[in-house]
């Protein structure tokens, strides 16, 4: 398996556009994430036809009506003779378009009828539209998390690295502290001290704080590892001798060498710390309701009966492949590529 | 003998500053297991007050510490709210469990991990090894929870195994070998799981360690004066390569306790994790603690095995 860096292109046009997909949830998804609809719980799947029962075949896509069956609540049956064609860039919910443009055009919709491609929820979510912002705010943790780790990570470790001594000592023993005790365990131990409800945003801003502030850890000592190294080379001490000062090596010599280990970080982290959340989530310990998260609309699934009877409930899982696909396979791609700086552990 | 008594050092100092930190986290914490109570009108304020100085919870964070330190020496491990008992006895309930699982699941993975990684680094180029490298690349990139979800949902719909608990309802009538069978069912799931989700992991380090170590000169001249390739496999090669799987393998130790969390929440099994969800919804503050520092005594202890047999396997280091 070789790797070029024409595959790792490819694998960053494949990631920035599934996260353009999330990022513009709102014009891509036909709904508002958060809308109920009682009269449909648990709606499964449509299909998108394009022959209709006659045999006719019709140029726009539609979909089938669905009706509850008679003397049930959650069982559902295509309406063969009333179709609802899909209609491409109607109007419907405002949103706005990455967080801040006010929009109504979403990419289909149809004024027809409601269409849940991928069915509902128990209270009637769009199931769809729900994976898509899930996905916001899942990333978004992720990220989030993953920067405040390498902020820390590369404080600690690049101080530590570069001016060794007791400050490394503390430092590097300090890490390896946080190293032997169980990562899972501790953050839910840290998430147990804190209170258990609260609003969507401050339960998002905790979680991102905890996770990120739990793993740096590893960052730090790669980081240091680099500084260690990256301060003895001779254009450095050549800098030093010069009379440059302290933040202005560190700033202009020492950090910058360790990129490509931040780099190969930020790709494995990212997606650790995105599972951390669905985790937490859907352990009940994360992101509340109603605000939507890849482990929150999982989470139903702990329930037998969701389990048993509605099996669109687990796409939510499947949407997460092509991101991890992406970032793991660009992480081991970063790996394999020579690295400029010599990382001593 | 040197080097090793200062790594029991290194792992001792580790776990008591483990506690104390576990412990400064608890002081972080805003509320405890009473304050649900205070809504309820049926309690008393005193009473509260009574039952907080009866667990010690007005006291300062050291007098804590110290009165936990005392009652761990005991074998306590300080005192559950919820259960109204020591937290020991109810944590290696649990862990036993745990352990029950993860030791199979773990013996397994390895098992199976060694002979795939060894074969495929052997035949690197080869279909086989393109077999094996593909399944771990797609195990890898399925996360735990959707694989574990996936499996559930497969069981759930064919009824093929068991789907949550470790025994049946009313298994403890049956014989001896009945019941084996009936844990075994129940494992079958959770178990699997497992093995899944550390196989890809496993897999790429043999492979790799094995692979370099096959580059390696000594390996080549052995070749040349004729030893059986199976031979220079097993005796020549994996000897070399043992180092990075060591240290693996002692996490994988370490990791018993605590790398079955959320697969143990998903399946039902009645282990530490579904324990330690409890108690941390419950605000059950000795059983956090005592969960916590349990699975850390176990990385540590799996860590300090690996050094221990690192020192045994490698002579390298017995001279230095």
């Amino acid at each position: 398996m070789k790797i070029t860096p024409y595959k790792t292109m490819a694998l960053l046009v494949f990631l920035i556009l599934i996260h353009a997909l999330v990022l513009a949830a709102g014009f891509v998804s036909p709904y508002d994430p958060i809308q109920q609809d009682r009269d449909r719980p648990y709606a499964p799947p449509m299909t998108i036809h394009f022959v209709d029962a006659a045999g006719k075949f019709h140029i726009r896509p539609f979909v089938y009506l669905q009706r509850v069956r008679e003397s049930s609540f959650d069982q559902y049956q295509d309406d063969l003779t009333t179709r609802i064609p899909l209609r491409f860039f109607p109007k419907g919910a405002s949103y706005r378009l990455l967080g801040v443009i006010p929009a109504t055009r979403h990419l289909f919709g149809s004024q027809d009828g409601i269409v849940n491609l991928l069915g509902t929820d128990g209270y009637g979510r769009d199931l769809f539209s729900r994976i898509l912002y899930g996905g916001q705010v899942s990333l978004l943790a992720g990220l989030l998390a993953t920067f405040v780790s390498l902020f820390i990570g590369v404080l600690i470790g690049g101080a530590s690295g570069y001016f060794g001594g007791w400050v490394d000592s503390i430092a590097m023993r300090l890490a390896e502290l946080c190293l032997a005790l169980p990562w899972l365990y501790l953050l839910f131990g840290v998430r147990a001290f804190l209170p258990l409800l609260v609003s969507p945003l401050k339960a998002f801003l905790t979680i991102v704080v905890v996770i990120g502030a739990l793993g740096w850890s590893r960052p730090a000592r790669l980081v240091r590892g680099v500084a260690l190294s990256a301060k003895e080379r001779d254009f450095v001490r050549a800098a030093r001798g010069f009379g440059a000062s302290h933040s202005y090596l560190l700033r202009r010599h020492v950090l910058p060498q360790t990129k490509s280990v931040i780099l190969t970080q930020v790709a494995i982290l990212i997606p650790q710390y995105v599972l951390a959340e669905v985790t937490l989530s859907f352990l009940g310990l994360g992101i509340p309701e109603p605000a939507p998260s890849w482990g929150n609309l999982l989470s139903s699934l702990q329930q037998y009966s969701v389990l048993s009877s509605y099996w669109w409930m687990y796409l939510p899982a499947l949407a997460m492949v092509p991101f991890f696909f992406g970032y793991l396979s660009l992480s081991s791609s970063l790996q394999d590529r020579p690295c400029t700086a010599k990382i001593d552990l | 003998m040197r080097y090793l008594a200062r790594r029991f050092l290194h792992a001792l100092l580790l776990f008591a500053a483990a506690t104390v930190v576990t412990f400064l986290f608890t002081a972080l914490a805003p509320g405890n297991y009473f304050d649900e109570m205070r809504l309820n009108p049926q309690i008393s304020p005193q009473t509260l007050t009574a039952l907080k100085a009866h667990y010690d919870l007005d006291k300062p964070l050291v007098v804590r510490y110290l009165v936990w330190l005392e009652s761990l020496v005991r074998g306590e491990m300080g005192y559950s709210f919820a259960y109204n008992s020591p937290v020991a006895p109810l944590l290696l309930l649990r862990a036993r469990n745990t352990l029950l699982l993860t030791i199979t699941s773990t013996l397994l993975a390895w098992c199976i991990a060694l002979p795939l990684g060894v074969w495929s680094a052997e035949y690197s180029t080869q279909w086989g090894d393109r077999l094996v490298t593909g399944v771990s690349a797609i195990l890898l990139v399925i996360p735990d929870i959707a694989l574990a979800l996936g499996l559930l949902m497969i069981a759930v719909h064919t009824r093929w195994f068991p789907v949550g608990g470790m025994v049946s309802v009313g298994s403890e009538a049956l014989s001896f070998a009945a019941r084996s069978w009936d844990l075994a069912r129940h494992m079958f799931l959770p178990a699997t799981l497992l093995v899944l989700t550390a196989q890809p992991i496993l897999v790429r380090h043999i492979r790799s360690s094995v692979a370099e170590a096959l580059e390696q000169s000594f390996v080549r001249a052995a070749e040349a004066h004729g030893i059986p390739r199976r031979r220079l496999l097993w005796r020549y090669a994996l000897p070399a390569a043992a180092n990075p799987l060591i240290s693996l393998f002692g996490f994988s130790l370490g990791a018993l306790l605590s790398g079955s969390l959320l697969i143990e929440v998903v399946t039902s099994w009645p282990g530490l994790g579904p324990f330690l969800l409890e108690a941390i919804l419950a605000r059950d503050l000795y059983v956090v603690i005592g969960g916590v520092l349990l699975s850390t005594l176990f990385l540590v202890t799996g860590n300090f095995i690996a050094d221990v047999l690192l020192f045994w396997a490698d002579p390298r280091i017995q001279t230095e």
